[in-house]
């Protein structure tokens, strides 16, 4: 073994070798690391997507479930309800749904819905939380003589049309949010998941 | 008595046998480290702030002896401590005013640095060790922030997270991991106390030793800018050692330990009448226990981080905002490259400089205030982002203030002053 000449391509190759070897053990050792931050089986399940059965909503009704904590609401909008929300965008603050984080892009339309009738909602309103009121009904009420059904907040009185928009000068300062979700069939909604998503 | 010099001396010697390069490394980090004898009272935060990080160290491993990482128990240990626990609410307190005492004595000593040109040339490394530490700082903070779970602690650690949900792609999928659910949670408290208590603070810890270490290597800027190592040789205690430099110990130690007794008391002074500094370093919203359906009226940062947060608020687009706050500290790990002066203190530079500085300074407090402020007030929103751009601006000017050679400098002196 009594060797002077040190040979440097094989010393280089070795090296460079045994460096990319390492590193390759580095990152896959560090995958379960990482990995563990992910949300874990229980927070999977605690968090997974729930269906709702809306067979027996009748016109003009609201059904209540939870999603993730949060109280999730599902209406049958009347004609006359729907016919109503055009004529209410000067009303409102953000009568296109322009801000795009209170409603997946599939609800940016008139009626911030899939289907122009079922109305899914979360229903914590945007300025402090409180639960807003439903008040279907086109009928002059206290806080809206010349009112076309929606949500008043008993909170701090802010108030949102038959689609959840807001209305200008209230306290709530966004639209109510949509949450994701996707038809099964005509009958059943899946809330926690987005047509065409994973 | 004879006998007990000879036990030391032979105690020493077993010591210097078994391990040699002790000695030596004392000499070179305490009484032979020559700092420069005309040192002013802006010299006194560094030191400062390892008083603070050492207590922040002792109160935080007695705060963990009591304190519940969970969601279900978090708040309410916390408050037995505040309440049950002998003493809990003094270290408690030292531990919550200690973060913010932190951030005040770090703040002076990088407003230092820039007066006096300390980031440059030797001391770049010095500069960005510092900056590093100052990024740990702020995510230590964030972190210790969420572990009362009050309700600013939930929408704090919410707001902050979903900042990460701006980035393109994956920002969705990103958040979820900081989390490891769907929303702030038991998984982000308990992660959140370990990266605070283990994780972050050995990163602290290293850091500071290398920004010492370094420092150490190039020796210490002065208020005049004057390096003196390349000025004359020979002082009372060295032949080669700098002539205007004085050994750290025990010059310095006695100087600054002096100044950290005044510092204690004023600390002493919040910590016994004001320990919250009037909802500043514990927010009012902080005390109402974790409610993810009930949003607090106002959502802000703690005072340290409400310059960065108004810029946030004040660009409109959320990627963009994100991208401007985040810069606006980025950008300060450039300044020993963007300044291109020669002349270090600000005794001697450009007109141009000192006011740069001082809009500097303006922008920074009154951003701060702004931030800490409701965010509803639309002036506001202007002077933010006309405060915003002037932040920048500093940088911008700095640059070509010193590029193109526009920076009339006054002379600087050979040595420094008051050297005898």
């Amino acid at each position: 073994m009594a060797n002077d000449g040190v040979d440097k391509g094989r010393r280089r190759f070795l090296t460079a070798t045994t460096a990319v070897v390492g590193g390759v053990g580095v990152v896959a050792a560090a995958v379960p690391f990482i990995k563990s931050w992910q949300p874990s089986a229980r927070a999977q399940t605690a968090g997974a997507p729930v269906e709702a059965d809306i067979s027996k909503l009748e016109d003009g009704q609201m059904l209540m479930t939870e999603w993730r904590g949060q109280p999730i609401w599902i209406i049958r909008r009347t004609k006359a309800q729907l016919d109503a929300l055009p004529g209410l965008d000067p009303l409102l603050r953000d009568p296109k749904s322009e801000n795009a984080e209170q409603q997946p892009a599939f609800a940016q339309n008139e009626y911030r819905s899939l289907k122009p009738e079922v109305l899914v909602l979360v229903g914590l309103c945007t300025h402090l939380g409180c639960a807003p009121k439903l008040h279907a009904e086109l009928k002059p009420e206290p806080f809206d003589a010349d009112w076309k059904g929606g949500f008043f907040c008993p909170c701090h009185k802010s108030r949102f049309d038959m689609a959840g928009r807001v209305y200008s000068g209230v306290p709530a300062p966004t639209n109510l949010v949509v949450p994701p979700y996707k038809f099964v069939d005509d009958d059943h909604i899946i809330i926690g998941i987005s047509e065409g998503a994973a | 008595m004879n006998r007990l010099t000879r036990a030391m001396t032979d105690l020493q010697g077993w010591f210097n046998d078994r391990a040699p390069s002790f000695g030596p490394f004392y000499r070179k980090h305490m009484t032979e480290y020559y700092a420069p004898k005309n040192f002013n009272i802006w010299y006194i935060f560094g030191v400062l702030s390892m008083v603070v990080l050492i207590n922040q160290i002792v109160t935080g491993i007695f705060l963990t002896m009591h304190y519940k990482p969970s969601a279900a128990e978090a708040f309410a240990s916390v408050e037995y401590i505040m309440r049950d626990v002998d003493w809990g609410w003094l270290i408690r307190y030292m531990h919550s005013t200690g973060a913010s005492a932190f951030f005040v004595v770090v703040y002076i000593h990088m407003f230092r640095g820039v007066m006096y040109g300390s980031y440059k040339k030797p001391r770049e490394l010095v500069w960005v060790l510092g900056m590093l530490i100052y990024l740990v700082l702020m995510a230590e903070a964030f972190l210790g922030y969420v572990l009362p779970w009050g309700q600013m602690s939930f929408w704090g650690a919410k707001v902050i997270i979903s900042l990460f949900g701006a980035i393109p792609y994956v920002g969705g999928a990103l958040t979820e991991w900081i989390m490891g659910d769907y929303l702030p949670s038991d998984a982000t408290l308990n992660r959140f106390f370990a990266l605070h208590v283990v994780a972050l603070p050995l990163v602290l810890l290293l850091l500071v030793v290398l920004h010492i270490f370094a420092l150490h290597e190039v020796g210490s800027n002065n208020p005049d800018g004057v390096e003196i190592k390349k000025g004359p040789k020979g002082n009372r205690w060295s032949p080669t050692a700098p002539a205007d430099g004085v050994p750290f110990h025990p010059y310095f130690t006695v100087k600054d330990t002096f100044y950290t007794g005044f510092f204690l008391i004023i600390c002493a002074f919040i910590l016994f009448f004001e320990p919250t500094a009037g909802g500043w370093f514990l927010e009012h919203d902080n005390f109402v226990e974790a409610n993810r359906l009930v949003t607090p009226e106002h959502i802000k940062p703690v005072w340290y981080y409400t310059p960065f947060y108004a810029m946030l608020r004040v660009v409109p687009d959320k990627l963009l905002g994100v991208l401007v706050m985040f810069g606006a500290i980025i950008v300060l790990f450039f300044l020993p490259w963007l300044d291109r002066g020669k002349v270090k203190s600000w005794r001697y530079r450009g007109t141009g400089f000192r006011v740069a500085i001082f809009v500097l300074g303006v922008c920074f407090v009154w951003l701060g205030k702004i931030g800490a402020g409701p965010g509803t007030d639309p002036v506001e929103t202007i002077v933010g982002r006309v405060l915003t751009v002037l932040y920048f601006g500093f940088f911008a000017f700095l640059w070509a203030y010193t590029y193109f050679g526009w920076e009339k400098t006054k002379p600087v002196p050979e040595r420094v002053t008051g050297h005898d």
